[in-house]
């Protein structure tokens, strides 16, 4: 039983920094109906960011936790920047072009960052320091829930409400829900569109961001490639809770984080019941791509999407 | 005379809104029926529903080809009601931009040729000759709604009232037995109108049509119609002769609003 | 002047941007910080050119989309070729030029040629998909590893012969393009595109763990060699054969494509792109139109598949990735949608500059990238426009005119 559960916290944990990621795609789709494909790469940047801090400071005898926090505004604060420049390069003079444009441009955009840190970094996996330090209150239970699975958790969860309550409640999280909802209504009221759209990839950015530097930390090692899969996975997960819909990128990264671990946990509970049924372990990112398509041919709206009206 | 389009109790929900509110009505062979009503009274919605792009919350569409029993088409796909023989233009024109004249009009035989991806690639003789065919059908088609001249313009540089006419033609190319005609006369000078009048009534007898129309302007209606249909807010309020239903207090009330009933 | 201060500001933006990145390099290991001023330099200089450059192209484009219907040069010069009394004596030159080529050059090079070859093929089939009809297709790679798995599997298991593996690899990659578009198609433009990723990977992911059935990542070796009614031959006259084989396959599939364009398929799939409601309103089954397009795409992937596991000899699932898919999209993106010469010339330029440029080797992604987002921006129709020929009423004025 301890092994399902543990399973499923694993799961959760890798959830919430699809979420995290997430939650870029599904923001930008709301405003400007781009799929950005780079998304993934701000991810990836970020968590380079947070290596190259970490080193820069590793020597310099700040606590862990410090370091920690100090890796992650950095990799906000870049990644920001990057969101925002790419935005104005390679998505704002296409706005009024047909759909593809911009998505061939942000598949242009994800292969440019990918091989842009590839050179200036290294083809190679790196290792990436622990900067989540051990909580000793944990150890007793520490099997199914380490210190830096509760950091993840614990941060993941404050960025979403932080997140909710901005757009919710603050007159820049206004004009972003009525530059979603009619872009040139939004313009007529005098709301500065353009200033809308950059502020959501630079929230959307940071979010991927913190993702980043945390991920990294979890699993000790990144190199350039690590933004391609994730991205696609946080997609899916936008998706999957409805694209556009705040709450569904939340919920869409749980349930995919957890839907992954499928093939360990049906292995397992074919062997509980006797069965020898083993499916590789390699097969969970076909579960995320199987359940993509499935939605989308199923339930395009997604779990808490809404579905269209055609108009003629 | 037989009904080649009859209707039976369709309604038509958008979330909580009902557009149309179980309708009922036919349309008899060789018949120019009018469907009329004010701004959001459910018409083109009614168009949808037929022609298969909306599926109707409830209700009953049947049409009877020439030759054919009834066939209801409730669950059909647009393409396949097109198929049966219903053929329909758009209020807001929808015609192939970037195509010419000629192109926009063979588009519309596509269902009445098959040539496949076999057929394309070998490009035998029977291919050929159904090349040929669909560009002599489509241009004289053009020629008889008076297009002649602008087969080869492209659609999007053409006068308007030509594009309308255009939308006709093409829709026509499916050999269609049933014509739904969406504001055919929307955005045409007093002339023009005119000329579209006698099109229709022309087509209709070359063609051994029946035409349902959606129209605003009343002069039009009153004239060329045999019957008239009126909605309002998704139901039927009247329907006759174009005499009886301009006479009807309801419809009166309808148009004129509620101090009318004088 | 104000140019130049924007063009400061801009180039002192990228420098602080790209700093943490391009001028640390930390390794966490040894706790070794190398630092590199130089690439400092090179980044404020470059974004500086780039930004004027980047202004100039913009308002020679005038911000606006328009402008791009405009011929250039190039556009006229291709049009003069394409139509004029030139066209044969041109055509007929390329054809020559391709049928001595093998007698000038080396064995190595001839496989590169082959390899170009390949990729026209395969980016001619995802031009009728992307191109064509219209549907971003980002998982093509997987119907050429369905092809070359055919010829593969079926030559390890039972030595089928190249020649009948040739039509049953065009086969099997049409099947699976029909039983992937089926469900698909109706799903709106970008959400397709990601979906045909999704299924790219997936068929890849199998390859490289279904073991008993692939041969996982270890791949199929000793695949044999294409022979001509039974005689066999060595390792050089090979490669120029399957040089021959290719320039054949690649003559055909420009034929098929040219007839489809002009047929009643082709017209219905040009009016979709233009109007799907208008479209089903004339009675074309949409679905099937592009199931169609789609599975006519996938089947040259799937016969030039086994084409390329011919010629390596030897296949594992890492030659079936996305950049594998994302290059042949390149090929069509910067070709120009829709345009037969302008995606085999970019297919062979994107093949044989890497072969050519050595030093740009390293470089050779990040300008694919560089490459894909500038033709959105700047020439969004690709090297080659797109022309298609009207059908046109020769003789307008004998009929009289019903009024």
């Amino acid at each position: 039983m301890e092994f399902y559960l543990e399973m499923l916290i694993a799961g959760l944990i890798r959830g919430a920094i699809y979420s995290l990621i997430a939650l870029g795609y599904t923001m930008v789709y709301g405003i400007i109906e781009l799929i950005n494909f780079a998304h993934g790469e701000i991810y990836m940047i970020g968590a380079f960011t947070g290596l190259v801090v970490a080193g820069l400071l590793g020597a310099s005898g700040l606590p862990t936790l410090g370091i920690l926090v100090i890796a992650l505004v950095a990799g906000m604060v870049f990644c920001a920047g990057y969101g925002v420049t790419m935005e104005k390069v390679a998505y704002k003079p296409l706005r009024k072009a047909s759909r593809l444009s911009p998505l061939i441009s942000a598949i242009g955009m994800s292969i440019f960052l990918q091989n842009y840190v590839l050179l200036a970094q290294t083809s190679d996996f790196v290792p990436f320091p622990r900067l989540i330090p051990e909580f000793k209150f944990l150890e007793p239970i520490s099997h199914l829930l380490g210190s830096s699975d509760l950091v993840i958790l614990v941060v993941s969860s404050l960025v979403m409400v932080g997140l909710t309550l901005f757009i919710r409640l603050t007159r820049l999280g206004k004009a972003m829900r009525a530059t979603a909802q009619n872009q040139k209504m939004a313009m007529l009221l005098g709301i500065d569109v353009n200033q809308v759209i950059s502020l959501t990839f630079m929230i959307g950015s940071a979010l991927a961001a913190i993702g980043g530097v945390l991920i990294a930390s979890h699993s000790g090692q990144i190199n350039f490639y690590i933004g391609f899969l994730a991205g696609l996975k946080a997609f899916t997960a936008a998706v999957l809770g409805g694209i556009g819909s705040i709450p569904g990128a939340m919920l869409g990264g749980l349930v995919l984080g957890v839907a992954e671990n499928l093939p360990i946990i049906l292995s397992a509970f074919f062997a509980d019941i006797g069965l020898n049924i083993d499916i590789p372990n390699d097969y969970k990112d076909a579960v995320a791509f199987c359940l993509l398509i499935l939605i989308l041919i199923f339930r395009p709206s997604g779990l808490l999407g809404r579905p269209a009206i055609k108009k003629v | 005379m037989r009904a080649v389009l009859s209707v039976s109790g369709v309604s038509m929900d958008f979330g909580g809104l009902r557009a149309l509110d179980s309708v009922d009505m036919e349309v008899r062979e060789g018949e120019i029926v009018a469907l009329i009503g004010p701004n959001g009274a459910g018409k083109t919605t009614f168009f949808n529903c037929i022609t298969g792009i909306y599926a109707p919350t409830e209700g009953e569409v049947f049409v009877s080809p020439p030759g054919r029993d009834r066939i209801n088409i409730r669950h059909r796909k647009p393409n396949q009601v097109t198929g049966l023989g219903l053929a329909r233009t758009f209020q807001n024109i929808r015609l192939f931009p970037s195509m010419t004249a000629l192109e926009n009009v063979m588009i519309g035989r596509h269902c009445r040729t098959r040539a496949g991806l076999l057929g394309a690639i070998v490009r035998g003789p029977v291919t050929r000759r159904e090349e040929k065919g669909i560009v002599e059908r489509a241009y004289s088609l053009l020629v008889k709604v008076g297009l002649g001249r602008w087969a080869n313009e492209v659609a999007r540089n053409m006068p308007y009232g030509a594009q309308r006419r255009l939308e006709i033609a093409r829709a026509l190319a499916t050999d269609p037995f049933l014509l739904l005609l969406d504001e055919p006369a929307a955005g045409m000078n007093p002339q023009e109108t005119q000329d579209l009048k006698a099109l229709v009534t022309r087509l209709r007898k070359e063609f051994e049509l029946s035409i349902l129309l959606i129209e605003h302007d009343m002069k039009m209606v009153m004239s060329v119609s045999d019957r008239v249909v009126v909605v309002e807010y998704g139901k039927k309020i009247a329907e006759g002769t174009p005499a009886e239903v301009s006479a009807d207090p309801q419809v009166i009330k309808a148009y004129l609003g509620e101090e009318s009933d004088a | 002047m104000r140019e130049l201060s924007r063009g400061l500001l801009a180039s002192l933006w990228m420098v602080v941007l790209t700093a943490p990145l391009l001028v640390v390099r930390v390794n966490t290991t040894d706790k070794v910080v190398t630092w590199r001023w130089g690439n400092m330099l090179w980044m404020a200089i470059g974004s500086l050119l780039l930004f004027l450059a980047w202004r100039w192209a913009m308002a020679r484009r005038g911000g606006d989309v328009q402008a791009a219907d405009q011929d250039s040069w190039f556009d006229k010069l291709l049009a003069r070729i394409g139509q004029g009394p030139l066209r044969l004596p041109v055509i007929l030159g390329l054809v020559l030029v391709a049928l001595v080529l093998p007698l000038f050059v080396s064995m190595y090079e001839m496989d590169i040629y082959a390899r170009a070859l390949i990729y026209v093929g395969l980016g001619l089939g995802l031009n009728i998909v992307v191109g064509m009809a219209g549907l971003l297709n980002l998982g093509y790679a997987a119907f050429f590893a369905v092809g070359s798995y055919t010829y593969a599997l079926l030559n390890h298991h039972y030595a089928l012969d190249f020649w009948l593996a040739l039509p049953l690899g065009g086969l099997f990659a049409a099947l699976f393009g029909v039983i992937l578009a089926l469900p698909v198609l109706r799903l709106r433009g970008d959400y397709l595109a990601i979906v045909t990723l999704g299924f790219g990977e997936i068929v890849r992911l199998v390859l490289q763990n279904w073991d008993s059935f692939s041969f996982g990542p270890s791949g199929i070796a000793n695949i044999a060699r294409p022979t001509l009614f039974g005689r066999e031959f060595g390792v050089q006259d090979s490669a120029i054969f399957i040089y021959y084989i290719a320039l054949a396959l690649v003559a055909v599939v420009i034929f098929v494509t040219k007839r489809f364009q002009d047929s009643r398929v082709g017209r219905a799939l040009l009016a979709l792109r233009e109007d799907e409601i208008a479209c089903e309103a004339m009675g074309i089954d949409k679905t099937g139109v592009k199931v169609m397009a789609f599975a006519l795409g996938a089947s040259f992937a799937g016969v030039f598949g086994v084409v390329f596991a011919a010629k390596q000899a030897f296949i594992n699932p890492d030659s079936f990735t996305f950049i594998e898919s994302a290059m042949i999209l390149s090929i069509v993106v910067l070709g120009g949608m829709g345009s037969i010469v302008g995606v085999a010339i970019a297919a062979i330029i994107l093949q044989l500059m890497p072969e050519y440029f050595r030093f740009m080797a390293d470089y050779r992604m990040l300008i694919f990238g560089a490459a894909l987002v500038l033709m959105m921006l700047f020439r969004p129709e690709g090297l080659v426009r797109a022309k298609r020929e009207h059908y046109t009423v020769k003789d307008l004025s004998p009929q009289t005119e019903d009024k």
